[in-house]
């Protein structure tokens, strides 16, 4: 059983030019426990599929498996990651990432202290800033935030919009290195939706390849886990990098 | 009387001085042409007092004045209470749903739009000629821009926020509370500051139309009195009594919502940065 089945998805949206489809008969297994990057250009369907598989948006055909259940059965397995943190600028740090408690207050399970402290530390939080305003963070202490809200609920699968797209470089490879960190520690499932080929590559056990609602071609990446930064800078990686490349400038025909 | 610029001298590239003194200037130089004129052309005092005697009067009536002042400021006060809480639960209610907001938003345009000076006498045969009446004609007066404040702060809530609360399957209510609630927050300190102007007006509106009865007895009463006598200084003396009063209380809503919305998201204001 796969952690993610989509069949056959279709989406359709109604623009200013008409009936445009979005996704297109789109068909994509996620094993448990791997990272799939779901890479393209703008416009691709990358995001529709990922708000799709999350149940935020509707699908006129198909259907999505989350653990072999449908999507209302398995919401509590899922979080969400969005490109911008969406960190609720009344809250602290600590607040925000207590909120999914506190929204599912029925399902309150163990030390809520504890679970917020553990998570804040995972994404290397400091205690003196778990009191914080978003207005006092810097964009990657607000993603790391984002990112430590979406554990909080301890999701067996996490959905990742672009997480690190306004990031700089540098931020961006260190959580990257978070990231690759927090699942290998608890054998979470990812799809990761992203325009930028270096980080699809580091992250991934494979890459789906999108064009024009379709998943063109699915990349395995051949780099054993654990992964470190220094496999960024190997020839294997530069000369996959453009195998990528070239099978993402060959969807596009 | 709402609309006094905050003196924001340093943002203005003038310095803090000037931005002090240019006002007491305009000042000066508009009640000296204005004692020239009465002199000049010996207008009697009924018709226009000079500046001089209106500042006379001022002091002459102080006692009555504060004394009304304080009258008319809490009728204000409670008139903006009453449209804050009123016009908060007005905007929750059409925020959750269109329907609602549909069959009732032209009631509030009429609201706004009725002549409140029409009303009044209506107002005093239904609820007396007390504090009341006067609280009421306030809150009629100043609770538009609450709703339409606080409806649209309600309303227009970030959609990644909105998708956050639905993947964790919030309801109806945990998504009011914790989340369009306290992003309208800035609305309502938006609405407010309108407002209070708003609320004075209309406590003073109100206080005109209801007959002095010892009970009550504001600015409004005040001003009819001397309206009555030709009193004409001293009426001149509440109508600036008034005039402070709305800025007293303008300045003190916008000072609280200032504070209220820097501790709201802590020193950086609003706006995230």
């Amino acid at each position: 059983m796969h952690a993610i089945e989509c069949r056959d998805i279709q989406v359709e949206f109604y623009g200013r030019q008409g009936k445009q489809r979005v996704l297109d008969e789109l068909s994509l297994d996620v094993p448990r426990g791997h990272i799939v990057s779901l890479l393209g250009p703008s416009g691709c369907g990358k995001s529709t599929l990922l708000r799709v598989v999350a149940g935020l948006a509707p699908c006129q055909k198909g259907t999505v498996l989350i653990e072999g259940e449908s999507l209302d059965r398995a919401r509590g397995k899922l979080a969400f990651v969005f490109q911008e943190a969406a960190l609720l600028p009344w809250r602290t740090v600590w607040q925000n990432v207590r909120l999914p408690f506190e929204i599912q207050s029925g399902n309150l399970i163990g030390d809520v202290k504890a679970s917020i402290e553990h998570c804040l530390q995972l994404v290397g939080f400091q205690p003196s800033d778990w009191h914080k305003k978003p207005s006092q963070l810097s964009g990657g202490m607000k993603m790391r935030a984002s990112i430590a809200r979406a554990l909080i609920t301890d999701p067996e699968i996490l959905l990742l919009d672009e997480p690190f797209a306004a990031l700089d470089d540098m931020l961006r490879s260190r959580l990257n290195d978070l990231l690759l960190r927090i699942v290998a520690d608890s054998q979470r499932t990812m799809l990761f939706v992203t325009h930028n080929i270096s980080e699809a590559v580091y992250l991934s056990h494979s890459i789906a390849i999108m064009s024009r609602g379709r998943i063109a071609e699915l990349v395995p990446v051949p780099f054993p886990f654990p992964r470190t930064a220094e496999l960024r800078s190997t020839p294997l990686f530069a000369s996959f990098y453009g195998q990528v490349s070239e099978a993402l400038n060959r969807s596009e025909r | 009387m709402m609309a006094t610029p905050a003196t924001t001298s340093t943002k203005n590239g003038i310095g803090q001085w000037p931005s002090i003194v240019a006002p007491v200037v305009v000042f000066a130089v508009v009640a000296l042409v204005w004692h020239v004129v009465v002199v000049a052309f010996k207008i009697p005092p009924v018709i226009l007092p000079k500046p001089g005697d209106v500042l006379t009067a001022m002091w002459t009536q102080r006692s009555e004045l504060m004394r009304a002042s304080w009258v008319t400021l809490q009728a204000s006060l409670l008139g903006l209470l009453a449209s804050a809480l009123i016009g908060s639960a007005i905007a929750v209610l059409f925020s959750q749903s269109v329907w609602v907001r549909t069959a009732l938003y032209p009631y509030v345009i009429f609201l706004q739009t009725v002549p409140i000076v029409a009303i009044a006498p209506l107002l005093i045969i239904w609820s007396g000629t007390g504090l009341r009446t006067v609280v009421l004609v306030s809150c009629i007066i100043s609770i538009f821009p609450i709703i339409s404040n606080v409806t649209s702060g309600l309303l227009s809530i970030d959609q990644n926020h909105l998708d956050l609360f639905r993947m964790q399957g919030a309801s109806r209510w945990k998504t009011l509370f914790k989340l369009r609630m306290p992003s309208s927050v800035p609305n309502l300190v938006l609405g407010l500051r309108v407002s209070c102007g708003l609320a004075v007006i209309g406590a003073i509106v109100g206080e005109l139309f209801v007959a002095s009865s010892g009970a009550y007895d504001g600015l409004g009463m005040v001003m009819n009195a001397k309206q009555a006598n030709y009193k004409t200084a001293e009426l001149m003396a509440a109508i600036l009594a008034c005039t402070f009063l709305g800025i007293l209380l303008f300045v003190s809503v916008q000072f609280l919502g200032s504070f209220v919305l820097r501790r709201w998201t802590k020193d950086a204001g609003f706006e995230t940065s």
